[in-house]
């Protein structure tokens, strides 16, 4: 090949630069400019008075349940999700394709729609309120339904990541462990989980940072009842709404810088190979 | 083989394992799993249907009339399909700049692209409006320009564009970086122009990856709530899109209109997740083998 006709990939003629910075320039423009514009909005309003505003009105209690919801949908799909996952890889039986679209299908519902589903389950006239009424458990409006609005928008991420690498990986260690006489219990403990953590770390930060940020489901199913069902992101939109303006920004440029810190760590994990 | 060792007693001592004993294990976790799903996904989707067609399909139509509501569809539509249509161009020159081009602070840029998956939209929406909002120095500017983007369907359709970014990039990279440069560069020798090398050898093996990746992101900005909410205003007839009326009319006690509007969202997620998901397949099959 003649190096002189055909351009090499670490040539720079104008038009590489051109695009280059066309792209450097649209991700700047939607990404990063919109980022700087808020935390400079929010340390022009005041970092005290965002403080202030925030204690005053139970911020750090919103932000704790937000944790506590994205902690809960971590256990649970994490845990339902790598045996998905297990299944939809490893096993082949009727049905199958049926599983997995119903495990992707959280990613393509509006979450104010599966709030609304949900209140037309478990709600008053519900499908099964009958069935709640017996347990005396409220689930609308209260703790339960935040939980649900949660964990359902969660349920694709753990599945996805472990699943990819579940393929990638292959049954010859398993196999390996089963011709030893290994039980399948001790197998998936001492070769198939080991050998899944990363999807499985991976799967559940991004389970995190989803449930942080989740707020269509919660806010429909929660009802937005301060100091009850309110969590961080109803949080930031109540108190626009009453105008508590440095309370909404603060706690928005904590959400922000929280999920980032999750998506950072994501990077750390990746293996620091020069393709990716 | 060792599965339940209570009865391996009563087993003959027969070296070849035996198939016939079926462990129940599998089937448990699978029932699990469908009871799981069904509870939390089926059933609450399904009960949605029902509900909107409860009354038939005449009062379904009725319930879809309301005020703003068809207004409200048809403006998540266009705003949707723009910002695919503009993701499968900024998308797949982003992953084109990715994967061929070495300069400095790559990795950084990489990792800006995820940023979307794990800001909250609800945020991603207020940083819009503090750099477009109507008492920025640029929203003002914008306003005299006449291009306002806070407040007006063009907002919308940025803020989409924050939340669907990713999904192109990542769709198309894999296969790029398959794609042997070398195949292009003979075109060139050959004496390609740079159009005729773009559309003949390059675009063909992507085209999966793009289609597929675009109509991801299409579904999700149909479905898309938080963002929105914030910068659009949700001025009915005009800026009010179909998540933040369903929100409006569930909030006012009218389920019949929300429901009914639900139906013809999930109806268009039915319809494209499985071919975004065929597309997936077929561009993640070409770029193994």
């Amino acid at each position: 090949m003649s190096s002189s006709k055909a351009p090499s990939r670490y040539d720079w003629p104008l038009r590489r630069v051109a695009l280059l910075l066309g792209v450097l320039a649209w991700l700047g423009l939607l990404l990063v400019v919109p980022l700087i514009a808020m935390a400079w909005h929010v340390l022009d309003l005041g970092l005290g008075q965002a403080w202030h505003e925030m204690a005053e009105s139970g911020a750090s209690q919103a932000l704790w349940r937000s944790v506590w919801l994205a902690v809960l949908a971590v256990v649970v799909n994490g845990a339902l999700g790598v045996l998905a996952a297990i299944v939809l890889v490893r096993h082949r039986f009727p049905g199958r394709r049926l599983l997995d679209w119903m495990v992707d299908l959280p990613l393509a519902v509006s979450p104010v729609m599966i709030g609304l589903a949900y209140i037309l389950v478990f709600g008053r006239g519900g499908l099964l309120e009958p069935l709640l009424l017996g347990t005396g458990w409220k689930v609308t409006f209260a703790w339960p339904g935040l939980v649900l609005g949660t964990v359902f928008v969660t349920i694709p991420f753990t599945t996805r990541e472990v699943g990819h690498v579940l393929r990638e990986l292959g049954t010859t260690e398993e196999q390996a462990a089963a011709t030893l006489g290994a039980s399948t219990w001790k197998t998936f403990w001492k070769v198939t989980l080991p050998n899944i953590r990363h999807g499985l770390t991976y799967g559940a930060t991004l389970t995190m940072a989803r449930s942080l940020g989740e707020f269509g489901a919660v806010m429909v199913l929660g009802g937005a009842i301060a100091g009850k069902t309110d969590t961080a992101t109803v949080f930031i939109y109540a108190a626009m709404e009453s105008r508590f303006e440095a309370a909404s920004y603060g706690m928005a440029l904590v959400l922000a810088a929280l999920t980032m810190a999750l998506l950072a760590f994501l990077k750390a994990l990746q293996p620091s190979s020069p393709e990716v | 083989m060792g599965l339940s060792s209570s009865h391996a007693a009563t087993l003959p001592a027969s070296p070849a394992p035996s198939r016939s004993r079926v462990s129940p294990w599998p089937w448990l976790a699978r029932g699990l799993l469908f009871a799981w799903l069904g509870l939390l996904v089926v059933l609450p989707l399904g009960t949605l249907v029902v509900y909107a067609l409860a009354d038939g399909p005449g009062a379904f139509l009725e319930a879809l009339g309301a005020p703003y509501a068809a207004e409200a569809l048809v403006l998540t539509l266009w705003t949707a399909a723009l910002t695919a249509v503009l993701n499968a161009v900024t998308g797949t020159a982003t992953a084109w700049v990715l994967v061929r081009y070495r300069f400095p602070g790559r990795n950084l840029v990489s990792g800006l692209v995820d940023l979307p998956f794990a800001i909250p939209t609800l945020v991603a929406g207020l940083m819009i409006v503090f750099l477009f909002g109507p008492q920025t120095p640029l929203g003002t500017w914008l306003d005299t320009v006449g291009l306002p983007i806070a407040f007006a369907p063009l907002g919308i359709v940025l803020a989409l564009q924050f939340i669907t970014l990713p999904f192109v990039v990542r769709a198309v990279e894999p296969v790029l970086m398959d794609l042997d440069p070398a195949e292009e560069e003979a075109a060139a020798t050959l004496g390609a122009g740079l159009l005729f090398t773009f559309w003949r050898v390059l675009l063909p093996p992507l085209l999966p990856a793009i289609a597929g990746g675009t109509l991801q992101g299409f579904a999700r900005a149909l479905a898309e709530f938080g963002s929105i909410v914030v910068v659009s205003g949700n001025i009915p007839g005009r800026t009010l899109t179909a998540s933040v009326f369903i929100f409006g009319e569930v909030e006012a006690g009218r389920n019949e209109v929300a429901t009914a509007v639900c139906l013809v969202l999930l109806v268009l997620a039915l319809l494209l997740q499985p071919a975004a998901r065929a597309l997936n397949r077929l561009a993640g099959a070409s770029h193994v083998e």
